[in-house]
C-alpha cells in the first residue's frame, strides 16, 4: 500500500484525559478513510495533531514518506493538508468572501483588495457547495449549516493533497449532503486523499473505502467498508448493539395544545406562519438549510425581533418580547449554535448547566455550591457527559459532549415546552439513544417538544407529526402515518423550484 | 459519569490546585518577590513606618479598583472613576461643613451623598452604554469630562476645607498601631466584593455575562441589567473612595483624582482580570494595587527619579498583560 499518511504509536494526553494512546494507522493515497468513535473517543484530537494545533506526546507521524511535525496550522497548509474542523472558525464580522479568501486576498496596486475579483471568485466557490447567498453578506448573519458550507468552500478554495472533514454533515440536510458527496467523489477522482469523520453512520458507505474506529483514545480496528453494515460499525464503536434507535413510544399520546403560534411574521419580507404543538407531542420541523426554521423559532422565543403574531400557551395569549419572557412562560430554546449562543465556553460544566435557573441552587441570592454540584452531577450522569469533572471548562470537552451540556442546561430548567434546534448535532449513536429516551420521558410527562433537525431519519423516527419549511413558509404538515422521505423532501424543495 | 470517565493522569483535585497556583498565586508571588527585592536593596523600605505608609497610600486605589473589577469582568471599562471621585469629594465636603448639622449627622449624610452621587454617575454610564449599545469606553470618557465639570460647578472651582475634627481624627487613626483606618475601609470593600462575586447568584451572573452575554440572554436573563449594575457598583465605590480621600487629605477638591482611573485599571489587570471579561478575581485586584504601590515607593526610595518611575511602572503593566496572555494558555491546558 502506498501510504500518504502514517501514524506510529501516537499518543496525546490532556490533564484529566488520555485523548489518544498508541494509535497506529496508515491512510492509503487516494482513499477516503472514515474515522468513527463515540463522543470523546479522540477523533478531533487526532485531526488537531495533523493540523498542527496540538503536538503528539508520543509516537511519530509521516506524511508522504517524510517525518511530519507541524508546529502551527500554517505548517499543515504548507504541506498540502486542508482541514474543516468540527467547530466553526469563521470571522463573524467579515463577509463570506473575505472569510473564504482570507489567506490570499486578491490585490491590486498598493495592496488594495480587489473587491470585484474577490466577490466573483467567492460566487464560484459558493456555487460549488450549493450556497445561494450574496458573498458580501457578513458571516454573523448566517445559520450554522450555512457557516458549515462556507467552511467547506474555504477548504476547497485551495488545492490540497489531503482533505480532512470533521463532522461536516452534522447540520446539513440531504440535498446539501448529496452535493458535498459529489464534490468528494470529484476530488477523489482527481486523486485527493480524504479523511472523513461522522456520526451519521448510514452516509459513510457512499463515499468511504476503509474505516477506522477509535474507542477511549485507542484504535479498535481498521477495516474495509465493503461487506460491513451499520450494525457492525455500531458494535465496533460502542461494543454492543442498538436495536431500536429511536424507540418510538406508542403509549405517549398527544393531548391538549400546549403552544400555538398564529401569523408569526418576522419582517415585512417574510410570509407569516402558524403552527401548534400539543402536550406530550414531539413535533418535527423539517426543511432545507436556510429555509427559515431556526429564524422562526428564534422569533417565537423572543431571541430576534418579530413584527407580528400571537403566541398562546395553554390557550392564553402571552407577550414575548425577549427570551426572558419566553422562559418565564415555560419555554426553552436549545439553539443550534452551541459555541456562540449556547455555552459559556470558558466556564465549568456545572456553571453552564445551572445558568438557566440559579434559583434552584440558591437561597436568598446565595449560591449553594453543594446543591449545584449535585444537580450538575446528576445530569452529567444521565446524559453520560464525558468530562474529567464537572469543574472542567466546557471549551475542553469534545464537540458531542458540549452538545450534551447544552441539552443538560435546559433539562435542568425543566420547562413545560421545549424547542430543540438540532439537539443531537454531533452526538454519537449511543448517546443519541439516551437523548431520545429522555425526550420520550419528557413527552410522557406531557411536555410539548418541538424538534428542529436536519437529520430526516431522526425526525421520522421520533416525531408524531412533521411540519415542513420551504423558503420561510410552512408548506405542509405530514402525519406520522404518511411519513416518507421523498414526500418530505419534495415539500422542502417546493418553494425553490417554483418559478 | 464514573464509568465513562477516562482515567486521569492529573486528578481533578490536583488540576484545581494547579489552577490556583497559576491564576492567583502567580500575582501573589510577584508581590512577595518585589517586596523582598526592595527590602534588600532600598534603604528604609523594610520598616514598619514605610509599611504603614504603603497601606495608607493604596487605600483609595484599592477601593476604586474593587468596583472597576466588576465592570471589567462584564467586559466593560470605566474611565470616569477619577473625576466621579472628584465630584464626590466636593459634594461630600460641602455637606460635611454645613454648620447647621451636628458632626455625626453631617458625616453620615456626607457618606450617603457621596455614595448616591457616585452610584448615579455609574448608573448613567451603564444605562447609556447598554440602552444605545455604545462602547463603555466612549460613554465613560464623556462622563469623565461631565463629572469633572460638575465638580467645578459644585465647588465653585475651589477646594473645600474645614471638615469636622472627629472625621479628621478618624482618618489619621491607626488601629492597634498597625492598621490604618482607611486601609481597613479598603479591605472591607474588597471583602464585600469578594463575597458577592464568589458566593452570590449576582456574582455568578457577572462572570457569565462577561463570558458570553448572548448565551446569557438566550438562557432567559437580561444581561444589560448586570452590566448596568456593574457600572453602578463602580460608581458607588468611587463615592466610597471619595470618602477615603476626604479622610486622608481632609479637603474636597475639584481637581482630585486626575488619572486615578488608570491606576485602578492597572491594578485590576495586574491582578489577573482579563480585559475581555469573564475571568478574574477581586483578591487579585487587591494584590495588583499592592504591587503598584510597592513598586512606586520602592523605586522612590531607591532614588529613581520621578521622571523614570512612570516608565518602570508602565513597563510592569505591559509585562502583566503579556503574562496574562501566557497564563491563559497555561490555564487552558490545565482545565
Ligand atoms: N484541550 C483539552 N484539554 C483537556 N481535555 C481535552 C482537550 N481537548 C480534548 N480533550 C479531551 O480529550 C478527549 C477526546 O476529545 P476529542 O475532541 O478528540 O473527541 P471526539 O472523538 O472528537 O468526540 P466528538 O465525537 O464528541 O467530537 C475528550 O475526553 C476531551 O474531553
Ligand atoms: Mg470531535
Amino acid at each position: 500500500m502506498d501510504a500518504i499518511l502514517s501514524l506510529e504509536g501516537v499518543g496525546k494526553i490532556f490533564p484529566g484525559a488520555v485523548a489518544l494512546s498508541d494509535v497506529s494507522l496508515s491512510i492509503a493515497r487516494g482513499e477516503t478513510h472514515i474515522i468513527l468513535g463515540e463522543n470523546g473517543a479522540g477523533k478531533s484530537t487526532l485531526i488537531k495533531l495533523l493540523a498542527g494545533i496540538y503536538q503528539p506526546d508520543s509516537g511519530a507521524i509521516a506524511f508522504n514518506g517524510q517525518p511530519y511535525q507541524p508546529k502551527t496550522p500554517h505548517d499543515a497548509q504548507q504541506s498540502g493538508i486542508r482541514i474543516v474542523h468540527q467547530e466553526l472558525n469563521l470571522l463573524p464580522y467579515l463577509s463570506i468572501a473575505e472569510n473564504l479568501m482570507l489567506e490570499s486576498l486578491p490585490r491590486r496596486a498598493f495592496g488594495v483588495v480587489d473587491r470585484k475579483a474577490l466577490n466573483s471568485r467567492a460566487v464560484a466557490l459558493l456555487e460549488e457547495v450549493g450556497l445561494d447567498i450574496d458573498p458580501r453578506t457578513r458571516v454573523e448573519a448566517l445559520g450554522v449549516a450555512q457557516m458549515q458550507l462556507v467552511e467547506i468552500a474555504k477548504a476547497l478554495s485551495y488545492d490540497s493533497k489531503l482533505l480532512v472533514l470533521d463532522e461536516p454533515t452534522a447540520t446539513l440536510t440531504p440535498p446539501e449532503i448529496e452535493r458535498l458527496f459529489s464534490i468528494i467523489k470529484r476530488l477523489k477522482a482527481r486523486g485527493v486523499t480524504i479523511i472523513y469523520i461522522s456520526h451519521r453512520l448510514h452516509e459513510v458507505f457512499e463515499i468511504g473505502n476503509r474505516v477506522t474506529v477509535l474507542r477511549n483514545g485507542r484504535l479498535v480496528a481498521t477495516r474495509d467498508l465493503e461487506g460491513l453494515a451499520v450494525p457492525d460499525l455500531v458494535r465496533m464503536m460502542i461494543g454492543r448493539d442498538i436495536a431500536d434507535e429511536y424507540g418510538f413510544d406508542a403509549r405517549v399520546v398527544p393531548g391538549k395544545v400546549a403552544l400555538s403560534v398564529a401569523n408569526l411574521k418576522r419582517d415585512a419580507s417574510t410570509p407569516d406562519i402558524s403552527f401548534a404543538v400539543r402536550h406530550g407531542e414531539i413535533l418535527g420541523v423539517a426543511g432545507l438549510v436556510g429555509s427559515g426554521r431556526t429564524e422562526a423559532m428564534r422569533a417565537l422565543f423572543g431571541a430576534d425581533p418579530k413584527l407580528d403574531g400571537v403566541v398562546e400557551i395553554d390557550g392564553k395569549p402571552v407577550a414575548i418580547a425577549a427570551p426572558k419572557d419566553a422562559v418565564r412562560h415555560g419555554l426553552s430554546l436549545l439553539t443550534e449554535d452551541r459555541k456562540g449562543q449556547g455555552l459559556l465556553l470558558d466556564m465549568a460544566v456545572d456553571k453552564n448547566i445551572t445558568i438557566t435557573d440559579l434559583s434552584k441552587v440558591s437561597r436568598n441570592g446565595l449560591l449553594n455550591r453543594r446543591a449545584e454540584a449535585a444537580a450538575a452531577n446528576d445530569l452529567v450522569g444521565q446524559l453520560r457527559v464525558k468530562a474529567s469533572s464537572i469543574e472542567q471548562a466546557v471549551r475542553n470537552l469534545s464537540g458531542g459532549n458540549q452538545q450534551k451540556v447544552v441539552l443538560a442546561k435546559w433539562l435542568f430548567r425543566g420547562t413545560s415546552t421545549l424547542i430543540l434546534d438540532e439537539p443531537t448535532r454531533g452526538v454519537d449513536i449511543g448517546a443519541r439513544r439516551e437523548i431520545y429516551q429522555l425526550l420520550w420521558m419528557l413527552a410522557a410527562q406531557q411536555k410539548g417538544i418541538i424538534m428542529v433537525s436536519s437529520d430526516l431519519p431522526e425526525l421520522m423516527g421520533m416525531c408524531h407529526r412533521i411540519i415542513v419549511f420551504s423558503k420561510n413558509r410552512i408548506v405542509g404538515e405530514v402525519p406520522r402515518s404518511d411519513f416518507d422521505q421523498e414526500r418530505i423532501l419534495s415539500l422542502a424543495y417546493q418553494e425553490y423550484v417554483r418559478p | 459519569m464514573s464509568e465513562t470517565t477516562v482515567s486521569a493522569p492529573v486528578s481533578p483535585g490536583r488540576a484545581k490546585f494547579l489552577r490556583f497556583l497559576v491564576r492567583d498565586a502567580g500575582v501573589l508571588l510577584a508581590l512577595v518577590l518585589i517586596t523582598l527585592f526592595f527590602s534588600v536593596t532600598a534603604p528604609y523600605f523594610a520598616t514598619s513606618g514605610n509599611a504603614l505608609k504603603i497601606f495608607v497610600q493604596i487605600a483609595i486605589n484599592t477601593v476604586l479598583a474593587a468596583g472597576m473589577t466588576f465592570v471589567i469582568l462584564t467586559g466593560g471599562i470605566d474611565l470616569s472613576v477619577g473625576s466621579v471621585l472628584a465630584l464626590c469629594t466636593v459634594v461630600g465636603a460641602t455637606v460635611m461643613i454645613d454648620e447647621n448639622l451636628s458632626p455625626a449627622v453631617a458625616i453620615t449624610l456626607a457618606l450617603l451623598a457621596c455614595m448616591a452621587t457616585g452610584a448615579v454617575c455609574g448608573f448613567l454610564n451603564g444605562w447609556i452604554s447598554t440602552r444605545w449599545k455604545i462602547p463603555s469606553f466612549i460613554v465613560t470618557l464623556g462622563m469623565l469630562n461631565m463629572a469633572a465639570g460638575a465638580a467645578r460647578v459644585v465647588s465653585d472651582n475651589s477646594t473645600i476645607t474645614g471638615l469636622p475634627q472627629s472625621f479628621v481624627d478618624f482618618g489619621n487613626l491607626i488601629i492597634g498601631g498597625f492598621l490604618p483606618s482607611i486601609f481597613l475601609v479598603a479591605v472591607l470593600v474588597i471583602a464585600a466584593g469578594w463575597f458577592v462575586l464568589r458566593f452570590t447568584v449576582f456574582g455568578r451572573m457577572i462572570f457569565a455575562v462577561g463570558t458570553n452575554d448572548e448565551a446569557v440572554r438566550l438562557s432567559g436573563h437580561n444581561p444589560d441589567f448586570y452590566k448596568v449594575a456593574a457600572f453602578t457598583i463602580s460608581g458607588l465605590t468611587a463615592g466610597i473612595a471619595a470618602m477615603v480621600y476626604l479622610l486622608r487629605l481632609n479637603i474636597g477638591s475639584p481637581i482630585a483624582g486626575v488619572g486615578y482611573e488608570l491606576n485602578a485599571i492597572a491594578a485590576v489587570i495586574i491582578g489577573g482580570t482579563s480585559l475581555i471579561g469573564g475571568k478574574g478575581s477581586i483578591i487579585g485586584t487587591l494584590v495588583g494595587a499592592c504591587i503598584l504601590q510597592v513598586l512606586s515607593t520602592g523605586l522612590q526610595l531607591l532614588g529613581v527619579g520621578d521622571n523614570f518611575k512612570p516608565i518602570v511602572i508602565g513597563l510592569v503593566i505591559v509585562l502583566a498583560v503579556i503574562l496574562d496572555a501566557y497564563r491563559e494558555r497555561l490555564l487552558r491546558k490545565i482545565r
